[in-house]
């Protein structure tokens, strides 16, 4: 700690911090736009300045930047000086020159930090009366939008784009006053985490363009706490609605997950919140056609069945809430709940759920992910499968060459002369993967291989770290030598990481994985962490309600027994066989559906309940690491549409059934008496009965406007408020705009800080924890002492087979998530479908690059184009995943590729 | 597409240092030597031969004055636009070889003989007006003597 002077008051302050760091985080009002907590300083805007003094007798003092100015022992300032503070209002000035003060018409107004800046330094009048100088914009793709003559200048979007994200196709141009920054050429912005220039840009050059195609100020719109659903990361969002549209999801600080950050997926995928293949309506099907009925109708429907003979099947879901897969548990018994993903992905999630629960084994939260000093990446293409885990490995490899800029004597936060001292040195990271990876421009070592041959890696990686591990027999060429260096750079490390997960399907790389974890923790490695991604949000979810597989469920087909079913938020024609589904589906008694989204499983039900989005229901969902998460209700969708569980409560109060829940608490105490790996549930965040001073927290600003005229075309008394049962939010900008609870807290705001940057008021120390505490309750903990079983089963090395190709799985970031796919932005952005092959064997099989070829996978075959990929390994040939168009096929399996003959 | 000569001379600039994108302003240097500016093209071939991308590259190029990313005529000249030459009357002499070439500054003439820029001091301002041609600098001009100059270069 130090003690330095600040306006001649002594403050406590942590060492090793600038003076705008720790001014910040005394409440000082200090302006400054290059720095962001996140990306350090390079003192380029100016615009920081404060007045140095050498000692209490100095008078004079001069001006210096506080972000580059160290906070040592016995510094002495002046925030509150005529002379910085004129320097300040002259600065903004300059930047302002150029400006095209167009707030009434930009996409940013009202919460601009240029706007709150500028205010803050007292530039009200504009002297400048010259012609401005003036840019032509450029198309950046369907999720920016750019309008560079309102730019400042202050490099934050290249810095993060490139320095932060790793992304090269974000520049800046020319020199002088003519300064540009966008791309070579008009085109889409390749980086899958472009998205957050929105937020970074502190005025309005990048703005959303989705936000755009459905404009509403930040003010007006109604926001609620929420987590993302696009992959098992769980990052924190803030999605905002008026008028029954969703508008648009921004970040929503969480320092224990996704920081400041989020990638395009989860950022853009909201708009099937608002698609039209919404189910708004119960459905009920006559004479072959699913029509809407009313609820009454539909529900008796379902009861007829309810209390008939036919068994009844649940099948749950891994993007459904814990509360609605428990619900359905409860309806129809834990006998008879089925976990409703493929038996492949069960086989490897109950596998990554059982190592993470082991005693010995670290599950990191993601900022540990970006904290680790070597990581080991096995099998994952992590910026396709789980992106923000992507980003923080290259956080990781850069944080861990931090200390040779200190040794030099530069402070952490120096981005700029760090950057130069290390001169694009990184960490050790060691990416083994099927194909190459977005992170092989930061990597020591990658590999591709088949995913055998990447197992076969890892366990000889846990047998050099551990000779008690088992061995790998017959390592063939550079193999050995790549173990026992990874194994070094592990060992040697404070903070080793592995980092895995089911995305090539393979059980063994998976257990490889953990091997790797459990023999860093016998040989007394004290913080290795094994991150496993998990494929869907609530992937984890289902696994800890010990639902049985989905392909037992199947099975009732051919038992000739009578059953209905009930599918959860689930198309089941993406995880099992077409057949068995269709046979599955045809055999039942009833089918009821309840899901938001129609696809091609709804199609086939006879009943289908309309469910709430994430948007417009609560819930808790399982990242992960393990964390549990709640999203609220961020408003009330038209019609009868309603979160699943509430359905399901519904459902029980008509059969004979325990199930009588009214409200979420009900259901989250009765999951904590029933599961007890769910037991901390309630803790998630606080009960619908809690009040701050004797009020609800609103979800309205307090300058949420047209609340008197929003419905009055229709009816000129103002409606009632809708009643929210599940939590101690209100639909309203009424009530104690509470921040004392992080998982109520959907937008920050401070008088003055109008943008994304007052969050620096709520937290203890700028870039740091929130004050409060960060969202979500880790459900397990490293438990005490070592497991040391180890995984034995080591497959034999891939051999490549005469007439016939491994077909494994390829995600893409755009197009293999269902739900994100049915926004317009994102379906514009995934690929078509395709057969990946290498080099070699394009030339084997004599086909070229965009031919087509047929697939024959289980003797079904698929017409596809050819996509040469050169880093997928011989003998393996790679599908995109989930795609749209594609139907289920078992990955990886072997298949055949016929040479189409020209008719 | 660069020739394998401009390519060879690029790799050997690129030698001589640790990291070969360090040999990009030398890149930019070598191609418009060979070809007096440097096209989209150029830029794309150089990225791809120091393995950076076409937006680094770029951003390089568009940094110094003296790469010029558009087509210039068989002679540039570069009149001084600073304080000194200012004081002296350099906008009598940028008048006179405007109306005189027929073209604007930033433009070439359409027989691709000169183009006319403007240049930030060119450190002579003690003998300003001044401006240089190709690589020639010229002192003390007004529009009397101009015309001799511009006579070297065809």
């Amino acid at each position: 700690m130090a003690t330095i002077y600040v306006d001649n008051k002594p403050y406590v302050v942590n060492e090793g911090r600038n003076l705008l760091q720790v001014c910040l985080s005394l409440g000082f009002n200090l302006p400054y736009f290059c720095w962001h907590p996140a990306l350090g300083s390079v003192g380029a805007c100016r615009q920081c300045a404060v007045k140095q003094f050498k000692d209490e007798k100095d008078k004079r003092g001069k001006i210096v930047m506080a972000c580059m100015t160290p906070a040592a022992e016995g510094v002495r300032i002046a925030v509150d000086d005529e002379e910085a503070r004129q320097f300040r209002e002259t600065v903004i000035e300059w930047l302002m020159a150029n400006h095209p003060h167009d707030c009434p018409v930009c996409d940013e107004g009202g919460e601009c930090h240029l706007q709150d800046m500028t205010v803050m330094t007292g530039h009200n009048y504009r002297k400048y009366r010259f012609p401005k100088r003036t840019y032509q914009n450029q198309y950046l793709g369907p999720f920016i939008n750019h309008e560079m003559n309102r730019c400042i200048q202050c490099y934050r979007c290249v810095r993060f784009y490139q320095d932060y994200a790793g992304g090269q196709d974000l520049g800046v141009f020319a020199a002088h006053d003519r300064v540009y920054f966008g791309r070579h050429k008009d085109g889409v912005l390749e980086n899958e985490f472009s998205g957050n220039l929105v937020e970074l840009c502190p005025t309005g050059v990048f703005t959303d363009k989705t936000l755009k195609g459905h404009y509403t100020r930040a003010w007006d719109l109604q926001t609620a706490p929420s987590v993302c659903v696009h992959c098992g990361v769980g990052c924190n969002t803030t999605p905002g609605e008026r008028y029954g549209l969703l508008r648009r999801i921004h970040n929503r600080f969480n320092h224990d997950v996704n920081g400041y950050f989020l990638c395009d997926r989860g950022r853009y995928g909201y708009e099937f919140v608002n698609g039209e293949r919404r189910v708004r309506t119960p459905l009920l099907k006559r004479d072959g056609a699913l029509g809407p009925v009313t609820r009454a109708e539909a529900l008796t429907e379902i009861g007829k069945v309810l209390s008939g003979p036919a068994v009844l099947l649940g099948i749950g879901s891994p993007r459904a809430s814990i509360e609605s897969n428990f619900a359905l548990r409860e309806l129809v018994g834990p006998d008879r709940f089925y976990d409703g993903v493929s038996a492949r992905e069960r086989q490897l999630l109950s596998a990554m759920l059982s190592t993470l629960r082991a005693p010995g084994v670290h599950s990191p939260s993601l900022r540990e992910v970006g904290e680790a000093d070597a990581v080991f990446v096995l099998g994952e293409n992590l910026a396709e499968v789980a992106p923000m885990i992507a980003l923080q490995v290259r956080q990781a490899v850069y944080r861990s060459t931090v200390p040779m800029g200190e040794r030099l004597g530069i402070p952490a936060w120096h981005d700029s002369a760090i950057r130069e001292a290390i001169q694009g040195r990184h960490g050790p990271l060691y990416l083994a993967t099927v194909t190459g990876d977005k992170l092989a421009d930061v990597a020591t070592r990658s590999w591709c291989a088949a995913p055998d041959d990447l197992a076969r890696l890892g366990f000889a990686v846990a047998h050099c770290i551990d000779p008690t591990a088992p061995s790998v027999s017959d390592l063939s060429e550079e193999l050995p030598g790549l173990a026992k260096e990874i194994a070094g750079a592990l060992r040697s490390a404070q903070r080793p990481l592995i980092v895995s997960g089911p995305s090539c399907g393979s059980l063994a790389v998976v257990q490889a994985a953990a091997n790797v974890a459990i023999s860093l923790s016998a040989a007394g490695a004290q913080h290795a962490a094994l991150c496993y991604d998990a494929p869907e949000c609530n992937s984890f979810g289902p696994a800890l309600l010990d639902g049985h597989g989905l392909d037992e469920a199947l099975q009732a087909a051919k038992s000739g027994s009578v059953y209905a079913a009930i599918v959860l938020e689930n198309d089941l024609y993406r995880r099992a066989d077409r057949a068995a589904v269709d046979a599955f589906l045809e055999g039942a008694e009833q089918v009821v559906v309840i899901d938001h989204t129609v696809h091609d499983t709804t199609k086939r039900a006879d009943v289908v309940l309309p469910a709430a989005t994430f948007a417009e229901g609560d819930g808790t969902l399982v990242n992960n690491e393990g964390r549990a998460q709640r999203f609220v209700q961020v408003f009330k969708a038209q019609g009868d549409v309603q979160e699943s569980w509430r359905w399901l409560g519904e459902l029980s109060r008509t059969a004979p059934s325990n199930g009588a829940w009214q409200n979420l608490d009900h259901i989250c105490t009765r999951i904590a008496e029933t599961a007890p790996a769910l037991g901390e549930i309630a803790r998630v965040a606080p009960a619908a009965t809690a009040r701050f001073l004797a009020q609800r927290i609103p979800r309205q600003a307090h300058r949420y406007s047209g609340r008197t005229a929003i419905g009055a075309h229709v009816n000129v008394h103002e409606p009632a408020l809708p009643e929210d049962p599940d939590s101690p939010m209100a639909f309203s900008m009424e009530g104690f705009p509470s921040t004392c609870s992080s998982a109520l807290t959907s937008a920050y705001w401070a008088p003055g800080w109008n943008s994304v940057q007052a969050l620096n008021k709520f937290q203890a120390e700028v870039g740091g924890p929130l004050r409060v505490g960060n969202a979500g309750v880790r459900l397990w903990e490293v438990a005490e002492g070592h497991d040391h079983k180890y995984f034995e089963v080591i497959p034999p090395a891939f051999q490549s087979r005469e007439k016939e190709h491994l077909a494994v799985p390829l995600h893409h970031i755009f197009g293999s998530e269902e739900l994100s796919v049915l926004s317009p932005s994102v379906a514009e952005r995934a690929p078509a479908s395709y057969v990946a092959v290498n080099f070699r064997d394009a030339e084997a099989l004599q086909i070229t690059d965009g031919e087509n070829v047929q697939l024959v996978l289980d003797g079904i075959p698929y017409r596809l184009p050819v996509r040469i990929l050169p880093d997928l390994p011989s003998g393996v040939v790679g599908l995109p995943s989930g795609l749209p168009e594609m139907s289920w096929v078992k990955l990886p399996g072997w298949g055949k590729i016929v040479k189409e003959v020209p008719a | 597409m660069l020739t394998e000569e401009i390519k060879h001379e690029i790799e050997a600039e690129a030698e001589r240092f640790e990291r070969k994108q360090a040999a990009c302003i030398e890149a930019l240097r070598i191609v418009q030597m060979h070809r007096r500016w440097v096209d989209d093209e150029s830029v794309r071939d150089i990225a791809s031969v120091l393995d950076m991308s076409p937006d680094e590259v770029d951003s390089v190029a568009t940094f110094y004055n003296l790469i010029y990313r558009h087509p210039v005529g068989r002679h540039v000249i570069r009149v001084c636009a600073s304080v000194s030459c200012w004081l002296l009357g350099y906008e009598r002499l940028l008048d006179h070889l405007i109306q005189r070439l027929g073209i604007a500054v930033g433009e070439t003439t359409a027989d691709g003989r000169f183009t006319l820029l403007l240049n930030q001091c060119l450190g002579a301002c003690d003998h300003a007006p001044a401006l240089m041609i190709d690589q020639d600098q010229y002192q003390d001009l007004d529009v009397a003597n101009v015309e001799a100059v511009l006579e070297h270069y065809q």
